[in-house]
């Protein structure tokens, strides 16, 4: 290496080199404690005592993980594809040369721009079975509404409507992605005589297909980790309806302050996580059109 | 996008009017879903100008007259409000100058200064993205704890200097569309890297960098978790947590009027900034949602 390119090289790593320091210091090493910590019984206090997988075998045992995994999984098969198709139709709606787009693009991302306890004291509000919003609304025309965040019943239901709130996001990336589709694709499918729907299902859907895969994957990924929410709405009750599994993983941790438990279900959300994710690039293969793909063969 | 424009002219009169039926469908979908979207805002806002009893009521009140300015004030001297401001902009402000500074520094270096073993460090800080917070935040938690900054506001502002993978990304990209012949002249003209960084770079970035400080103030205004973890005292506590305990305390009782009016308080900030930034809120939205 030549000296020029050595004082490039060392100024490099100068320009990186906080960057490198904070990932080994929050990223790498505290991976490889917490893989270490899900062995122990570690407590906070006092030295931990490794006892191999005793927190594994107590995760089978242990009624309420089951339950937090029910309550996440379910909260995000129902959610993500809920968000996909409301967003994405809503996109659709938007992307007709109609006017006010502008104006709607707002008024649909303006709950996306808030969210955390505000947001969750807000629906919880909202939510109050005598005087919330939804009920009152509900007995105008007649109907005794349900008692939402009190009932295990539609507790969690009442948490996957008001998922619909913050689907704004989704909604501007649709819609850009709408706006990339060539207009030739859609006039040489007109003069083949197709109609609204064969352009929608041999066109948009394909064109769209690595957007809607993207915002699928992240969506799922940011749904296991859902915290704020439940934490001020809920604490996770009725009777455990609305137990998710970043609540139950924050309890052991911090109101119990089983370290070593509550690493391992730490890592038993990440293989899950992982998992779900390689499932869907799996399945990517069969409905997620990539242009560059088509280039190459 | 102009599609109307060069469709075929020759329509039937059939196709004309069902083409109109689909237009007024679509207004009323979206105003309708509009209005939807707008329910809660306006309920927060005319529950918190309320007074107290007309908030359990049916039918309820739904414009209230005259509107109870007071209970902002008083909404906000229940609890030492201030204080809760205050924390919470020292620990938003430090923590926006920590990510733009790390951030940039370390894109600047993977975008432009070449060094053997740079793409493997940076594919290695991406792979980091895929990780769940939850898996480093209890050892993260215990060096804290070990280091005697729980309860102080270190933990919530020091990561933040060692940057963030997403965001190194989203300006590495940004820094590579910019051309680079201007780096090379001041670079013959004797500029140093750190030179050509700051005059140059960083003032053709403003966009990018904008869009980094945007999405910083939310997450960090918004964090809940993080103060829930680290701030025990309550003078330490930010806007999210106190309104939090807010709700479950005795000292608020049955208030929703009061308990509104500090929600709304506290979306005030994100939502002029959603205002007076919405582009660049918008370019920065599309970027994370088409970049796979």
């Amino acid at each position: 290496m030549g000296p020029l390119a050595k004082s490039e090289a060392l100024a490099c790593y100068m320009f990186i080199g906080l960057a490198v320091v904070g990932f080994l210091v929050f990223q790498v090493g505290p991976i490889g404690v917490s893989a270490y910590l899900s062995f122990t019984n570690s407590e906070l206090i006092g030295t931990p005592a490794w006892i191999g997988l005793k927190n594994y075998a107590e995760m089978l045992q242990d009624p309420l993980l089951w339950q937090a995994l029910k309550v996440t999984m379910l909260y995000a098969a129902v959610t993500v594809p809920l968000a996909l198709v409301v967003s994405l139709a809503l996109a659709l709606l938007m992307n007709q040369n109609i006017r006010g787009v502008a104006v709607f693009r707002t008024v649909y991302y303006l709950p996306a721009v808030i969210s955390g306890v505000a947001v969750a004291v807000l629906w919880r509000w909202i939510f109050n079975p005598e005087f919330g919003v939804l009920n009152v609304l509900l007995r105008y025309v007649g109907i005794k509404g349900p008692a939402w965040l009190l009932d295990p019943h539609t507790a969690l239901p009442s948490l996957m409507l008001m998922s619909l709130w913050g689907i704004g996001g989704g909604i501007i990336i649709y819609l850009a992605g709408l706006q990339a589709i060539p207009t030739e694709l859609y006039e040489a499918a007109e003069i083949d005589g197709g109609g609204r729907r064969a352009k929608f299902r041999h066109i948009t859907l394909p064109m769209m297909s690595p957007v809607i895969f993207f915002n699928v994957v992240t969506g799922a990924i940011w749904t296991f980790q859902e915290f704020t929410r439940v934490y001020v709405m809920t604490q996770g009750g009725p009777s455990n309806a609305t137990l998710f599994y970043g609540l139950y993983l924050y309890r052991n941790a911090f109101s119990y302050f089983q370290m070593g438990y509550a690493s391992a279900l730490a890592w038993v959300l990440f293989l899950v996580i992982l998992l779900m994710t390689l499932l869907l690039f799996r399945s990517a293969r069969f409905w997620v059109y990539y242009e560059s793909q088509v280039d190459r063969t | 996008m102009k599609v109307t424009g060069r469709r075929p002219r020759s329509r039937s009169l059939g196709q004309a009017s069902s083409r109109l039926l689909t237009r007024i469908l679509t207004y009323i979908l979206l105003i309708g879903g509009g209005v939807v979207i707008m329910t809660p805002f306006f309920w927060m806002i005319s529950t918190s100008l309320k007074k107290q009893w007309d908030v359990y009521q049916f039918p309820p009140v739904w414009i209230p007259s005259p509107p109870q300015w007071q209970n902002y004030s008083q909404a906000l001297t229940v609890y030492p409000f201030q204080t809760y401001l205050l924390n919470t902009l020292t620990i938003v402000l430090f923590t926006v100058t920590g990510t733009l500074l790390s951030c940039s520094l370390a894109a600047y270096g993977f975008a432009r200064l070449r060094a053997p073993g740079r793409d493997v460090i940076f594919v290695v800080l991406l792979g980091t993205m895929m990780l769940p917070y939850t898996v480093t935040m209890i050892p993260v938690f215990m060096l804290f704890n070990r280091l005697h900054w729980v309860d102080t506001f270190k933990p919530l502002i020091v990561p933040s200097f060692f940057g963030s993978a997403f965001y190194i990304f989203l300006l590495r990209q940004f820094f590579l569309s910019i051309p680079r012949e201007l780096e090379d002249a001041a670079r013959i003209d004797g500029c140093s890297p750190l030179m050509s960084y700051w005059r140059i770079v960083l003032p053709l970035s403003k966009p990018a960098l904008a869009t980094v400080a945007i999405f910083t103030f939310m997450d960090s205004w918004n964090d809940f978790l993080g103060p829930l973890i680290y701030l025990s005292d309550e003078s330490h506590r930010t806007l999210a947590l106190a309104l939090a305990y807010f709700q479950g305390s005795a000292r608020i009782g049955p208030q929703m009027h009061l308990m509104m009016a500090v929600a709304f308080v506290i979306l005030i900030p994100p939502l002029l900034l959603f205002f007076f930034a919405q582009r660049l809120f918008i370019q920065g939205i599309v970027f994370t949602g088409v970049k796979g």
